[in-house]
């Protein structure tokens, strides 16, 4: 069963890729060293990329509502 | 999934230790700094990205050990106006106008016109003597740049413990003059997501902020 919400980056990423590493999915990617991108599909929303992000760039979204 | 295997990589934070360690002895290893500075640049302008922030960072490494792990980091979020776009690029061009100043110095040293300073100034203002880790040897234009090198070396590890101690483990990141610079040429190089509309984020479905 898919998650509720899913993490989404702002534009204010500073790309240090804390993110990637905590991630327990894999989900979230560096995209060309500009900002970090996740794959909504992989992404479980359980907030650790969050907790980790030291420019405080991510938020959720919560599925269904905007798709 | 996310992938647990240690490489080698994950051990570079030791780095940080040494280096700063090495400069109690003889500050000339200061000049290794230079691979610290030009690596990332060169990663970032050959098509690497930001691979360097992203896994060989040695000081991230570190003040991440620090404040994860050991949990020496307060864990607060940091300050909004630290992690504007105003203060990153403002710090970039401080840590620019600091940098020349040093290699002015390094000039007026090399070409007889000022004496050797022997000691490294922390947070650009605290003269603190070093003499102790200098023996002589080199040409003395070779020992002031490692004098002034060292100097923004430590001050920055220490500003990057501050903010570890007081924020997140890794809030130096945000403001990190070397990570501003290569995603600057990591934008140049990719193309302004502004213009193509997309930078592939997922933000969109959120409210898209490039939009």
């Amino acid at each position: 069963m898919a998650s509720k919400r899913y993490a989404a980056v702002g534009r204010d990423c500073v790309a240090c890729g804390c993110c990637v590493k905590v991630c327990p999915k894999g989900a979230i990617s560096v995209w060309r060293g500009v900002i970090a991108r996740v794959d909504s599909e992989l992404c479980i929303g359980c907030g650790k990329c969050e907790r980790e992000c030291p420019a405080g760039v991510i938020t959720f979204v919560q599925r269904g509502s905007a798709e | 999934m996310k992938n647990t295997a240690k490489h080698w990589y994950d051990y570079l934070w030791i780095v940080t230790p040494i280096y700063l360690g090495l400069g109690f002895f003889n500050i000339l290893f200061a000049w290794l700094g230079m691979i610290f500075f030009c690596l990332p640049l060169l990663i970032s302008i050959f098509g690497g990205g930001k691979l360097y922030c992203n896994r060989y960072c040695d000081r991230g490494q570190f003040l991440g050990l620090l404040g994860g792990r050991l949990r020496l980091s307060a864990n607060r979020p940091t300050p909004r106006w630290m992690r504007s776009r105003a203060f990153r690029y403002g710090f970039l061009i401080f840590f620019f106008v600091m940098f020349f100043q040093m290699l002015w110095t390094t000039y007026l040293v090399g070409s007889s016109a000022r004496n050797l300073g022997e000691f490294v100034k922390l947070f650009w203002m605290f003269k603190v003597p070093w003499h102790w880790a200098y023996g002589g040897g080199a040409a003395p234009w070779v020992a002031q740049f490692a004098f002034g090198f060292y100097s923004i070396m430590l001050t920055s590890t220490l500003i990057g413990l501050i903010v570890m101690a007081l924020f997140k483990p890794r809030s130096w990141c945000v403001f990190c003059p070397m990570g501003t610079m290569t995603q600057l040429i990591c934008r140049l190089r990719a193309g302004k997501p502004e213009e193509s509309g997309c930078a592939a984020c997922s933000g969109c479905k959120g409210g898209c902020g490039n939009a």
